[in-house]
């Protein structure tokens, strides 16, 4: 065994850009969720977002843009999400399901031509006092921007939820879809949003890891990145610090894993590798032992006739 | 007496509809366990089948399911292929062949190839490479290459098709260059990108500049372009689009002229059951084009090493090896028998940690 090894500031640092992903899925869904809708293609609009940044990137050689694309690819699909669940009132869980599986066909069939291309790289923050400090620096001020991008939006979220008229809207929208309805608020309209909103925060997690954390377009390369981000959101209690707490820990937990692998700690590698799921949940489930629960329409149907 | 007659007629028609369908056209169907567009594994089986539709055109008709869990759901995906007609399935991951067994139980008449594992039956053959060959020749230059004398290995499940390929990296690396390390990292996944890439990471800030990986995605040569200065193999394809970068060679799975041997043998009626294992000698495994990274001299060891062992000339493991507690294995100039390298689940000598049972 070998700890020293393991660089503590290199590991802090790719905690950060593992957890991205479904930090960025999982913040998005939480909205959705808040809002009473139950959207379970996560992983199909994660897997659209990765692509559609993928080839925006490759075409215009700007990672920004390819952001961008990103989240509009993965909204796009959310929007089709939204049409059949406001709209056309279909069964959210099936198509939350439908959702995933038309994604990965979707994006399949958008990358056949993009296999094995390699993207420009995404700019790191290179603040010249800063990121030149011995330990914080690489922890703290090395990233890509998207690191703190995911961070801030968590920040903003919470803010918004917690302290400002649309917040308070959103979730009583969430709690109570008809005596929402019965003020005069806009139930579909608020909705529908939120869930372009989720599906742009699951495109931007996919392209995080087509473009920085993998970087390459690979079929299926979400890989179940986007079940995570729902379970996270639920784990979490729908409590936007939480997810964060969640992301980092689970991503910080399969780094560190995979670290004692290499460095040969004397752990069973079965327990290693599903330490991060285990760690995450028991932590979660923890703190979700005060009063929190479930948004009370979460997945119900609303139709202002009823 | 109308109603009987409609059924009668329904029947009929039925009957003609399912001869004219099975007449026709031998049904091959595959079974994958990652996505085509992998660029690896898979990638390499559906060149395989895309080879068997070229061949055979018309009198052919394949179907393939991708991203297969290996377990319960492959049960499921091989019964509704045997269901609609299928004569001949390949399933081509480990982790299938409980499954496959299982399946091919109910169906007797339909035959059943299954990849890289050791149980036959009636209908159901085996089939793999000796990709330990291959293993031997990337040991080979990575034990040169590497600076740091740190090779990381990316492991995907403890099977022994994996521990074959990480002992006779090893066993080939420490002949060139005895201070050489392995460090290993299981993913327990066959196809990860995220976390291949991640286990990538991981080995090279602890120090390998040199990554062999037997998971099945690009993301390790993505991860090892990224940090520069590393290198790297194809694994299972070419990879041959990371050239320009980490890729210095890569071992590439040529399954075309099996399954398309076996088509014919169904077309024939000539199947029976067979374990076949073949290497570099008989054209399933092939070195990729060694690039210029690599220094000629040893390119030309490597090149000398791939004709030895495909001559049969020389074994991948030819004594004196002990394994990782000094125990002795084999003797001086003794080889390995195909027994002991099918099941095998132990470490050589030198190779650090356990393997996890």
């Amino acid at each position: 065994m070998d700890l020293s090894a393991i660089n503590p500031a290199l590991l802090l640092a790719s905690l950060l850009v593992a957890a991205t992903p479904i930090l960025l899925a999982g913040i998005g869904e939480l909205v959705v969720e808040r809002a009473g809708v139950l959207n379970l293609g996560v992983e199909g609009m994660m897997i659209t977002g990765a692509i559609c940044g993928f080839m925006a990137t490759i075409v215009t050689g700007t990672p920004l843009l390819g952001f961008i694309f990103a989240a509009l690819g993965g909204a796009g699909l959310a929007f089709l999400f939204a049409l059949l669940t406001q709209y056309t009132l279909a069964n959210q869980v099936a198509s939350g399901l439908a959702l995933t599986l038309f994604g990965l066909g979707l994006s399949s069939l958008l990358g056949q031509d993009y296999v094995g291309l390699k993207p420009p790289s995404t700019p790191q923050l290179d603040i010249p006092v800063l990121s030149d400090l011995p330990f914080l620096g690489t922890v703290l001020f090395s990233h890509d921007l998207m690191v703190y991008f995911g961070i801030g939006l968590v920040a903003a979220v919470w803010a918004v939820l917690k302290y400002t008229r649309a917040g308070l809207v959103l979730r009583a929208v969430g709690e109570n879809h008809e005596a929402a309805h019965a003020l005069g608020y806009k139930v579909v309209r608020i909705r529908v949003l939120a869930i372009l909103f989720g599906g742009a925060c699951a495109g931007l997690g996919g392209a995080y890891i087509s473009l920085v954390r993998v970087p390459q377009w690979t079929e299926g390369m979400t890989a179940g990145a986007g079940w995570i981000a729902l379970a996270l959101v639920v784990f979490a209690s729908w409590k936007p610090w939480r997810v964060l707490l969640g992301a980092w820990l689970f991503g910080g937990v399969t780094v560190l894993q995979l670290n004692f692998q290499a460095a040969g700690v004397a752990i069973p590698v079965e327990y290693l590798s599903m330490s991060p799921y285990i760690i995450t949940i028991v932590v979660l489930v923890i703190m979700s032992a005060d009063k929190s629960r479930a948004p009370a329409s979460l997945g119900r149907i609303f139709h202002a006739s009823s | 007496m109308k109603f009987t007659k409609l059924l009668a007629t329904a029947a009929v028609a039925l009957g003609v509809a399912t001869s004219a369908f099975a007449d026709d056209k031998t049904k091959v169907g595959f079974v994958y366990v990652g996505p085509v567009g992998d660029g690896g594994w898979t990638y390499e089986h559906n060149k395989g089948r895309l080879a068997v539709e070229a061949e055979f055109g018309d009198k052919v008709e394949t179907v393939y399911v991708e991203n297969v869990p290996e377990g319960a759901d492959a049960e499921r995906v091989m019964t509704q292929m045997a269901l609609q007609g299928a004569d001949l399935i390949f399933t081509t991951s480990f982790g299938y062949m409980d499954p496959t067994i299982n399946v091919a139980k109910k169906f007797p008449n339909v035959k059943f190839e299954h990849a890289t594992g050791y149980k036959t039956a009636e209908n159901v053959s085996v089939y793999s490479a000796r990709f330990y060959e291959g293993r031997a020749i990337q040991g080979h230059i990575a034990g040169n290459m590497t600076e740091s004398n740190i090779i990381g290995y990316i492991g995907s499940f403890p099977i022994p098709e994996v521990i074959r390929g990480i002992n006779s990296a090893f066993i080939h690396a420490r002949k060139v260059n005895p201070d050489v390390q392995f460090k290993i990292v299981w993913a327990y996944t066959w196809f990860d990108p995220a976390k291949e890439a991640d286990a990538a990471k991981v080995l090279i800030e602890q120090g390998a500049d040199v990554i062999l990986q037997h998971t099945d995605s690009t993301a390790p040569l993505a991860a090892a372009a990224a940090a520069g200065n590393v290198i790297g193999f194809g694994q299972a394809s070419d990879m041959a689009e990371f050239k320009d970068g980490p890729r210095v060679s890569s071992i590439i799975d040529d399954w075309a002229p099996y399954y398309i041997a076996r088509t014919k043998a169904v077309m024939d009626g000539t199947w029976a059951t067979k374990s076949t294992w073949d290497g570099i000698g008989a054209g399933m495994v092939g070195i990729g084009d060694i690039t210029d990274k690599v220094p000629a001299s040893v390119k030309a060891e490597a090149l000398a090493l791939k004709d030895a062992l495909a001559s049969g000339e020389y074994h991948a493991f030819t004594g004196p090896i002990n394994k990782q507690d000094g125990s002795p294995w084999l003797a001086e100039g003794e080889t390995a028998d195909d027994g002991t390298l099918a099941g095998m689940n132990f470490y050589v000598e030198g190779l650090e940690g356990d393997i996890p049972q």
